[in-house]
């Protein structure tokens, strides 16, 4: 399927969660998705014939700055050999997304650094804690705004 | 064996003090700990193996701590890692050393300004010994370094007391 088809199909399925689709311009066509909707959507676009989006290839937290956060999901068909992305937009206040974690397992470990890193909360994953700084780091490090610490366990961290 | 070579065929006496016998036997089996934590593990292992073959020094790897007169730290230390690296260090039994190998464990290397999760240096946590520079250090580098550990161990004394 073209990006076109793919998303007239997500747009035909939920008209209330997909909030912007942008095709040209870009080098992977994305569609816009509420942060309440995206497991039903990611389903949706896993288990429909003519889509089988089996493979999430990465999923990105990101700071766009001035207190806006996002998710970034980069799907593949092993099967149609087609690709289509997915973002998710929240902000820092309320950074809480639902967990693919049920849809596609690799989601595990990424939506783990996303939370490590930048903040994102995910509803519903089932093991959601820091992966790779210590369980007892403060703050979000990949944070545009992010003030590094002059003490970690009495270890002096500035140069 | 160097210079004992051809020495004793007729079954003789050597006669030195007992600081000398101890150092000699000391730096020429120097027992390495056996852990790296990023690509200067690459070139540890490098200079372990058959090309470099710390062997010959008596220098060879040890699973545990409990067994290790040195530990290499090879590599970047993390914040995280850090606190492992000095409970490790605590395990050693004395007398201990340590050599810094390349620029990340010497100093924070090119994590310096922007590495909020590295330690500037491992000497911040433990006491180091020798500083091998480089990014990461060729093998004959840290055979340099592991010569120097050797050349300090040789002036060192265990018999005498220590004067504080």
């Amino acid at each position: 399927m073209i990006p076109q088809e793919i998303a007239d199909n997500l747009k035909a399925k939920f008209a209330d969660a997909i909030l912007d689709v942008k095709l040209d311009g870009v080098i992977d066509p994305y569609a816009r998705v509420a942060p309440g909707k995206i497991k039903d959507v990611a389903v949706f676009m896993r288990d429909q014939e003519n889509m089988a989006f089996d493979y999430l290839m990465c999923l990105s937290g990101v700071d766009y700055t001035g207190g806006k956060l996002g998710v970034v999901y980069h799907l593949s068909s092993m099967k149609w050999n087609h690709k289509f992305t997915l973002k998710v937009d929240v902000t820092v206040e309320n950074s809480h997304v639902q967990s693919v974690e049920s849809v596609w397992k690799t989601a595990n470990w990424h939506e783990r650094e996303a939370f490590d890193m930048i903040g994102i909360v995910f509803d519903g994953h089932p093991d959601l804690r820091r992966i790779l700084l210590p369980d007892d780091w403060e703050g979000y490090p990949l944070r545009k705004d992010y003030k590094v610490p002059e003490y970690y366990n009495g270890m002096k961290v500035p140069y | 064996m160097g210079l004992l070579d051809q020495k004793f065929e007729n079954g003789n006496i050597i006669i030195t003090t007992a600081d000398n016998l101890l150092n000699w036997a000391r730096l020429s089996s120097i027992w390495g700990m056996q852990f790296g934590l990023a690509c200067c593990a690459i070139e540890m292992m490098a200079t372990g193996a058959s090309h470099y073959d710390t062997d010959r020094f008596g220098v060879f790897f040890r699973g545990t701590p409990r067994q290790s007169d040195v530990m290499i730290v090879a590599g970047t230390v993390t914040l995280k890692m850090a606190s492992r690296i000095k409970t490790l260090y605590d395990q050693m039994s004395e007398p201990r050393y340590v050599i810094s190998m390349g620029s990340c464990s010497n100093c924070g290397g090119p994590y310096w300004e922007h590495g909020y999760h590295v330690l500037k240096g491992v000497d911040r946590i433990i006491p180091v010994d020798v500083y091998v520079p480089g990014c990461p250090p060729r093998p004959e580098a840290l055979i340099e370094g592991i010569m120097k550990l050797q050349e300090k161990i040789r002036n060192e004394s265990l018999a005498k007391k220590k004067t504080a």
